[in-house]
């Protein structure tokens, strides 16, 4: 019997183990997520700042087309568009861009601008060395401003890809926490929050 | 060892206690087992509401019964309480009731987790099904509940939802970690692990399966639980995070979920097959470890659930063939049941009605999802009824028509009594029937592009419509007959022998039926 309950404590030991592990392997796959999408670029969002040489011998003589697009998030009341909306550029030289936003609401807002690029494949082959979107954008009430991105298009860009689109979504920051405290309220006056 | 047989000995002639504190307190895998399949039954029949809702409101196209907030509600509800409430416990039930009597064992070898097991999982539907009740109302987000929908834009009710998830999840892992115990621990002398039937063999395989995935489960909606309430942002991409992510963590515990609720009926159909072919399973070896390979493939094929979402091509390519691979091993099994059944002295009680029809359509299930699989043609049929059909085939003359076949097996075991066979073979027909009216009209309006979950349709897909309506209708109906034979056969009639089927084999018809409360408290020897 004894050593039937202490094997049966051992099973019960290892398949908790792997419980807790499996738990963790579940948020281990955030980051996980993360670096894959970092690596391979499938996802769009082009990395943070770029760190080699701005002009690291002659540009390409191919042409590659540029476009920049603009939208805001949900209830994003900004005006936010860029300020070029096509642009020829040779892989390898560095390029400025605007974009210009203004806030139109009688209050001081945050905003985030995320990133994506079209097709996915050209992800790797695009670097900022400058971008608006690594910082939030904080205006106030009816402030303009015009944001530079510095970019880079790489001279390894495979041969078949010859136009890139670069989409910035802009998302409300001050208002995400206000929703957050909302919802909060709203649940509670209904009798429904648990563990918030 | 000998210290167990001793206690049992002296207190061999305990019954059950006495009122409600039996069933509250019981550590008895018997009584535990028929709590789960009650409850299971239960919610069967509550998630078969819910879709008698969805059909009644899809009979006529247009608007007429239910806003389409409620409809919403139902498709998710029928979802999450089919899968969830009805289909896993039922095979936690079988589990419970034949896993000690197949492999000799007194009883399950954590019986005190066990009770807490079943009686966690109430306590979880309670709370799932009183959303439906509260402002807001109830999950609306569909069963497999993406981010942003559940999440950003879900109703306050949500926070319950995860609760109840959670709970379910804790059920199962512990059901899943008795099973284990249980098989390594308990089996009798001289049955090995090559003996041990192919129901144990399946539950082992599903156990960690479970094992593996329901913490990730739990994973997930931690962090939906985290974003609606905490600020995170794990789903939310305006703080840095990806909805995407939610749909690789989901479906990466939803594949093997899957296979979650058809292994065990795997393993079920092949007791029955050989019992009323009067033959031995045709390659009993390559059963188990075609099981184990489904079960490893099942960790490597899950974003065929999501080729539309933007996979690169290399990516698709690998879901493509690692699910048409699983083709394989699910193809051995059905050539073996088919082999059993070939040149076999066959006759055809209920349990083999339903194992027969088990083999045949799901593996119409399964060709439909192999059409699912590749990848470029899925851009037509994703979230088109043609995936209706599909699961509904695989899950419901797969997994469930799995647990009636053994309900009506092992019956006379439970009850002692036969079952009314020409009720059971009603049943059967009407059940078979009124699915096959229901479902595969469904493979056509997918096809011609009619999408899921909406409460509405174009006027073309009104026919095929009506006549799935009127066989979800019929099938619906049928299930209250299945519960009139059960309570018919637990009340009485004819006497059932120890081993009422000519053809069956194994040790759970050694012990006599009605199995006595407390069976091999002595250790069966198996040569």
């Amino acid at each position: 019997m004894t050593s039937n309950k202490r094997s049966t404590g051992r099973v019960v030991t290892w398949c908790m183990t792997g419980v807790v592990g499996m738990f963790a392997f579940g948020f281990a796959l955030v980051p996980l997520y993360d670096v894959f999408c970092d690596i391979t670029g499938i996802n769009g969002k082009t990395g943070g700042r770029y760190q080699a040489g701005v002009t690291d011998g002659e540009a390409d003589s191919r042409l590659i087309t540029v476009q920049f697009i603009a939208q805001n998030g949900p209830e994003m009341p900004w005006v936010f568009r860029p300020m070029t909306r096509n642009i020829k550029v040779h892989p390898g030289e560095a390029i400025t861009v605007n974009y210009y936003a203004e806030n139109p609401t009688d209050q001081a807002m945050v905003a985030q601008a995320v990133p994506s690029l079209s097709p996915s494949e050209g992800t790797l082959y695009f670097h900022k060395t400058e971008c608006f979107c690594f910082t939030q954008q904080a205006l106030a009430a009816g402030e303009t401003v015009e944001m530079p991105l510095v970019f880079i298009v790489d001279k390894a860009l495979p041969e078949h890809l010859r136009k890139l689109t670069l989409s910035y979504t802009l998302y409300d920051q001050g208002k995400l926490q206000q929703a957050a405290a909302d919802t909060t309220v709203a649940a509670s006056t209904n009798g429904l929050a648990v563990g918030g | 060892m000998s210290a167990v047989i001793d206690d049992h000995t002296q207190e061999h002639d305990h019954g059950p206690a006495g009122g409600i504190t039996r069933w509250l307190l019981t550590t008895n895998h018997k009584d535990i087992g028929t709590m789960y399949l009650i409850f299971s039954f239960s919610m069967f029949l509550l998630g078969g509401t819910f879709a008698m809702v969805i059909r009644a409101e899809l009979f006529y196209p247009g608007l007429q019964i239910v806003e389409p907030e409620f409809f919403n509600q139902m498709t998710t509800m029928h979802g999450l309480v089919m899968v969830f409430g009805a289909v896993m416990p039922a095979f936690v039930g079988l589990a419970n009731w034949m896993i000690p009597l197949m492999i000799g064992a007194p009883d399950m070898a954590l019986p005190r987790m066990n009770n807490w097991s079943f009686w966690l999982l109430p306590c979880a539907f309670l709370i799932l099904v009183s959303t439906l009740f509260m402002s807001g109302g109830g999950p609306n987000f569909g069963w497999t509940f993406y981010a942003p929908l559940s999440t950003t834009y879900g109703p306050p009710s949500t926070t319950f939802f995860i609760f109840a998830i959670h709970i379910m999840g804790v059920s199962s892992i512990m059901g899943a970690i008795n099973v284990i115990a249980t098989v390594l621990n308990l089996r009798a002398p001289g049955m090995t692990l090559m003996k041990m039937p192919l129901f144990v063999w399946t539950w082992l395989i599903t156990a960690f399966l479970l094992i593996a995935v329901m913490p990730v489960l739990a994973g997930v909606v931690t962090m939906m639980l985290m974003d609606i309430n905490f600020g995170t942002s794990f789903f939310d991409a305006s703080g840095g995070g990806d909805p995407v992510l939610f749909q690789h963590v989901f479906w990466f515990f939803g594949h093997p979920e899957v296979y979650i609720m058809i292994l065990p009926a795997f393993g079920a159909v092949s007791q029955i097959i050989p019992a009323f072919s009067r033959k031995r399973l045709f390659g009993y070896a390559s059963m188990v470890y075609a099981t184990g390979a489904i079960a490893l493939l099942s960790f490597l094929v899950w974003a065929h659930h999501m080729f539309t979402v933007g996979i690169p091509v290399a990516g698709q390519l690998f879901f493509m063939y690692a699910t048409m691979l699983i083709a394989v091993p699910t193809g051995v099994k059905v050539f073996n049941w088919v082999a059993t059944m070939f040149r076999g002295a066959l006759t055809f009680e209920a349990p083999m009605l339903f194992a027969i029809a088990f083999v045949i359509l799901f593996t119409i299930g399964g060709f439909s999802g192999l059409m699912l699989a590749i990848s470029p043609a899925d851009f037509q049929y994703h979230d088109t009824y043609f995936v209706v059909a599909h699961f509904h085939y695989v899950l419901v003359p797969g997994a469930i028509f799995g647990i009636f076949a053994s309900a009506y097996y092992w019956l006379p075991k439970w009850t002692g009594y036969m079952y009314d066979e020409s009720l059971a073979k009603a049943h059967f027909w009407m059940s078979f029937i009124g699915m096959n009216l229901a479902f595969f009209p469904m493979h056509f309006l997918g096809l011609a592009g009619m999408p899921r979950r909406i409460p509405d349709y174009a006027l073309q897909f009104a026919d095929f419509n009506m006549i799935s309506s009127i066989g979800a209708f019929m099938f619906g109906a049928t299930q209250i007959l299945f519960l009139l034979i059960v309570v018919k056969c637990a009340r009485g009639g004819v006497a059932a022998a120890a081993k009422p089927w000519e053809g069956a084999e194994g040790l759970e018809w050694t012990v006599p039926s009605p199995a006595p409360y407390h069976t091999f408290t002595t250790p069966p020897v198996v040569e």
